[in-house]
């Protein structure tokens, strides 16, 4: 997995509560048996004018000029702000998939769906989670202000304003650990293979009607 | 102190407790299905790691799944290459699946319990946010991304941090003509789609205990629209009665032992929970979504509600939204709302109950002139044998109804099953969300008995109110 330790990024801020993981990446493109390439139909149906299919030239297709991806001031951005209940919706880690094949590094919202919220830490997608307050000012400061950049410390846990104002957020110990030494969880639980062989030996004895063979 | 249901299933799988306050739990039951679990195996094999325990995997296809006739195949050939890479993932390491052809086959969530393969007391996960179904008998059940895939099927297990406890109450008696999609539409409407977050979310009360199993099965199955992972419902003679003699649950003395254990599966009388709240089930009337979110919910005899009443911007922001989106006018009667299609399935509502709720509303009669398309779509190949031994089937084909092969088809269209754009469907699935059935599609969330009385109607009805 990729390491997430400190990111200076332009924000591209989407201003909708409840972004569900079917807007993020819609169904058609699950068909993919890859973890890449999911980039250019990320917000597919809010990008673009005319409807995607997978195997497409989505750079000859019609984009909607509204959208805020769309936007020149915002092209190559790393951080995107959000609201509420962002990936809410479908387990699918295509989510977290499409938003960092595009190059976002980190999210910002008040709130995550608790799927997307794990997923993101799988993949070395950072959701930082602030205060609604704290975002609507984010917000309004993007808005306002074009190049708008933040910088996203997760060591230390703070992400900075470009005035230099500073706002602490709060991470669970061990995914800030994964995620700032980009460990795979799978090399982790495999060091306690001898838990998990005494476990199911005593799971054995008391439900034996869960195992078959 | 007492403890909880979700306690008491979250204790009884600890491995081990790590010092950061996580723990690995383990895992029962693993159910696998070709979207979110190619890439898994891929990584398995990139890390030359083998299938911990093969036996706790069960496998089908049930997204890309076409619901016309199958002797042809997938025609698609993307969707064709994903399911063909499940059926070799699945030979490749000797993981039972039943494949396209299999009678057996049907929507996941469908089938682990149908075949007993789910049981109480069981930890059960799936690539899929919908596997909160099976908490429905007493069983620890949620959805998983693909990383969390790969690492069970690595190690059976899961690195979690437990979340906190939530009681929903409904208490009393439901009036006729509402159900269990009713009752947690309303449960959505209330809390809101992130009432849940966080939480592990038990349902209870005298409504929940009077639902049968399957109707348990649909109010759990919604509990990840309202923001939980998991939702759960206590064992009871139900329960125990729903899976006798199914053909993965236990039998002879094995049976009694396994009942003995999940008779205690149920909160304790004093257990604390930090979270609780209670609906009346007297007051819970037929349920209707108007706008792309599945707490945008309202009664039958309402209007769509006005974002100029609403005080929270953000809020009235998504309901303007959702009101173009929809194409819709504050202050419309929902009963006026008009349809163009009726889609009766998805792992909400596609079990036997349902099909003959439908059914009898719609025995007899035509579907409206207006309805382009009114499809029924079994959850699994033996629900659709089931309804076919009863004839509902012909009830369906006689009124109007198209009579399909089981899958998700059309709760989220990544088979040919979909809206065109601007279509308007009263749909008995689990999402509203823009673009879920079909890019620019508008969906309806309602019960099989409320979309069955808008196919024939051709518009929303109050069920209650037809004969």
């Amino acid at each position: 997995m990729e390491k997430f330790q400190k990111l200076t990024g332009l924000v591209v801020p989407l201003d909708r509560a409840n972004v569900d993981t079917d807007a993020i990446i819609p169904k058609q493109y699950l068909k993919s048996i890859k973890r890449t390439g999911f980039g250019p139909n990320l917000f597919d149906e809010w990008r673009y004018l005319d409807p995607g299919e997978p195997g497409m030239d989505h750079s000859r297709r019609r984009i909607d000029p509204d959208f805020v991806l769309n936007q020149p001031r915002y092209r190559g951005a790393q951080v995107l702000l959000a609201r509420d209940n962002f990936g809410c919706g479908s387990s699918r880690e295509h989510a977290p998939w499409a938003l960092m094949d595009y190059g976002i590094r980190v999210i910002i919202a008040p709130s995550y769906a608790d799927i997307f919220y794990n997923n993101s830490f799988k993949n070395g997608l950072l959701p930082v989670v602030l205060d609604r307050q704290a975002v609507d000012q984010l917000f309004q400061e993007c808005f306002a202000t074009p190049g708008y950049s933040l910088t996203v410390d997760l060591d230390n846990q703070i992400v900075t304003t470009p005035g230099g104002q500073g706002f602490r957020f709060e991470i669970d110990g061990f995914r800030r650990h994964c995620l700032l030494n980009g460990l795979d969880d799978i090399g982790l639980t495999m060091q306690h293979v001898a838990d998990i062989q005494a476990y199911e030996a005593r799971r054995r004895r008391e439900a034996p009607w869960l195992f078959s063979d | 102190m007492g403890t909880t249901l979700y306690d008491k299933l979250w204790d009884a799988h600890v491995v081990r407790e790590n010092a950061d306050g996580t723990v690995l739990l383990y895992i029962d039951r693993h159910l696998v299905h070709e979207v979110t679990s190619p890439q898994a195996f891929e990584g398995l094999k990139l890390a030359g790691r083998k299938v911990w325990r093969i036996d706790a995997n069960l496998a089908t296809a049930d997204h890309n799944v076409p619901t016309t006739d199958r002797v042809h195949g997938i025609a698609d050939a993307v969707s064709r290459l994903q399911v063909e890479t499940l059926d070799e993932n699945c030979r490749a390491n000797g993981i039972t699946e039943f494949d396209m052809t299999d009678p057996r086959q049907g929507i996941v969530h469908v089938i682990g319990p149908e075949q007993g393969a789910t049981l109480p007391g069981m930890t059960v996960v799936c690539g899929d946010s919908h596997t909160s179904t099976h908490g429905a008998f007493g069983a620890l059940a949620f959805g998983i991304g693909t990383s969390e895939v790969e690492h069970v099927l690595a190690t059976q297990c899961l690195i979690q941090k437990k979340a906190r406890n939530m009681r929903v109450r409904v208490e009393g008696v439901l009036g006729s003509g509402v159900t269990a999609k009713d009752v947690v539409l309303a449960i959505i409407g209330r809390i809101g789609t992130a009432g849940g977050t966080g939480h592990a979310i038990e349902f209870a009360g005298s409504g929940i205990e009077s639902l049968s199993v399957e109707g348990r099965m649909t109010v759990c199955n919604m509990a990840i629209e309202a923001g939980a992972r998991a939702g759960m419902i206590a064992v009871d003679h139900k329960t125990i009665e729903y899976f006798r003699g199914r053909p993965y649950a236990p039998k002879g003395e094995m049976w009694n032992r396994a009942v003995a254990a999940w008779q205690k599966l149920k909160s304790d009388s004093d257990a604390r929970f930090d979270k609780e709240v209670v609906l009346e089930a007297s007051a819970i009337q037929p349920q209707v979504t108007w706008g792309t979110s599945p707490e945008m919910v309202v009664a039958v005899d309402a209007v769509v509600p006005d974002p100029a009443k609403e005080s929270d911007p953000v809020k009235a922001g998504s309901m303007r939204q959702a009101l173009k989106y929809m194409d819709l006018r504050p202050g419309t009667p929902i009963r006026e709302i008009r349809l163009d299609k009726i889609f009766i399935g998805s792992c909400t509502n596609s079990r036997i109950e349902d099909l003959r709720a439908a059914a009898s509303v719609v025995r007899g009669k035509r579907v409206s002139a207006n309805i382009k398309l009114a499809m029924v779509v079994p959850g699994s190949g033996l629900v659709k044998a089931q309804a076919e031994r009863e004839g509902l089937d012909r009830i369906f084909r006689e009124a109007g109804f198209e009579w399909r092969e089981p899958g998700c088809s059309m709760c989220l269209a990544m088979n040919a099953d979909r809206l065109g754009p601007g279509e308007r469907c009263a749909s008995t699935s689990n999402r509203n969300f823009e673009g879920r059935q079909g890019a620019g599609g508008r969906t309806h969330l309602v019960s099989p008995a409320m979309a069955a009385a808008a196919a024939i109607a051709g518009r929303f009805v109050d069920v209650r109110e037809i004969g």
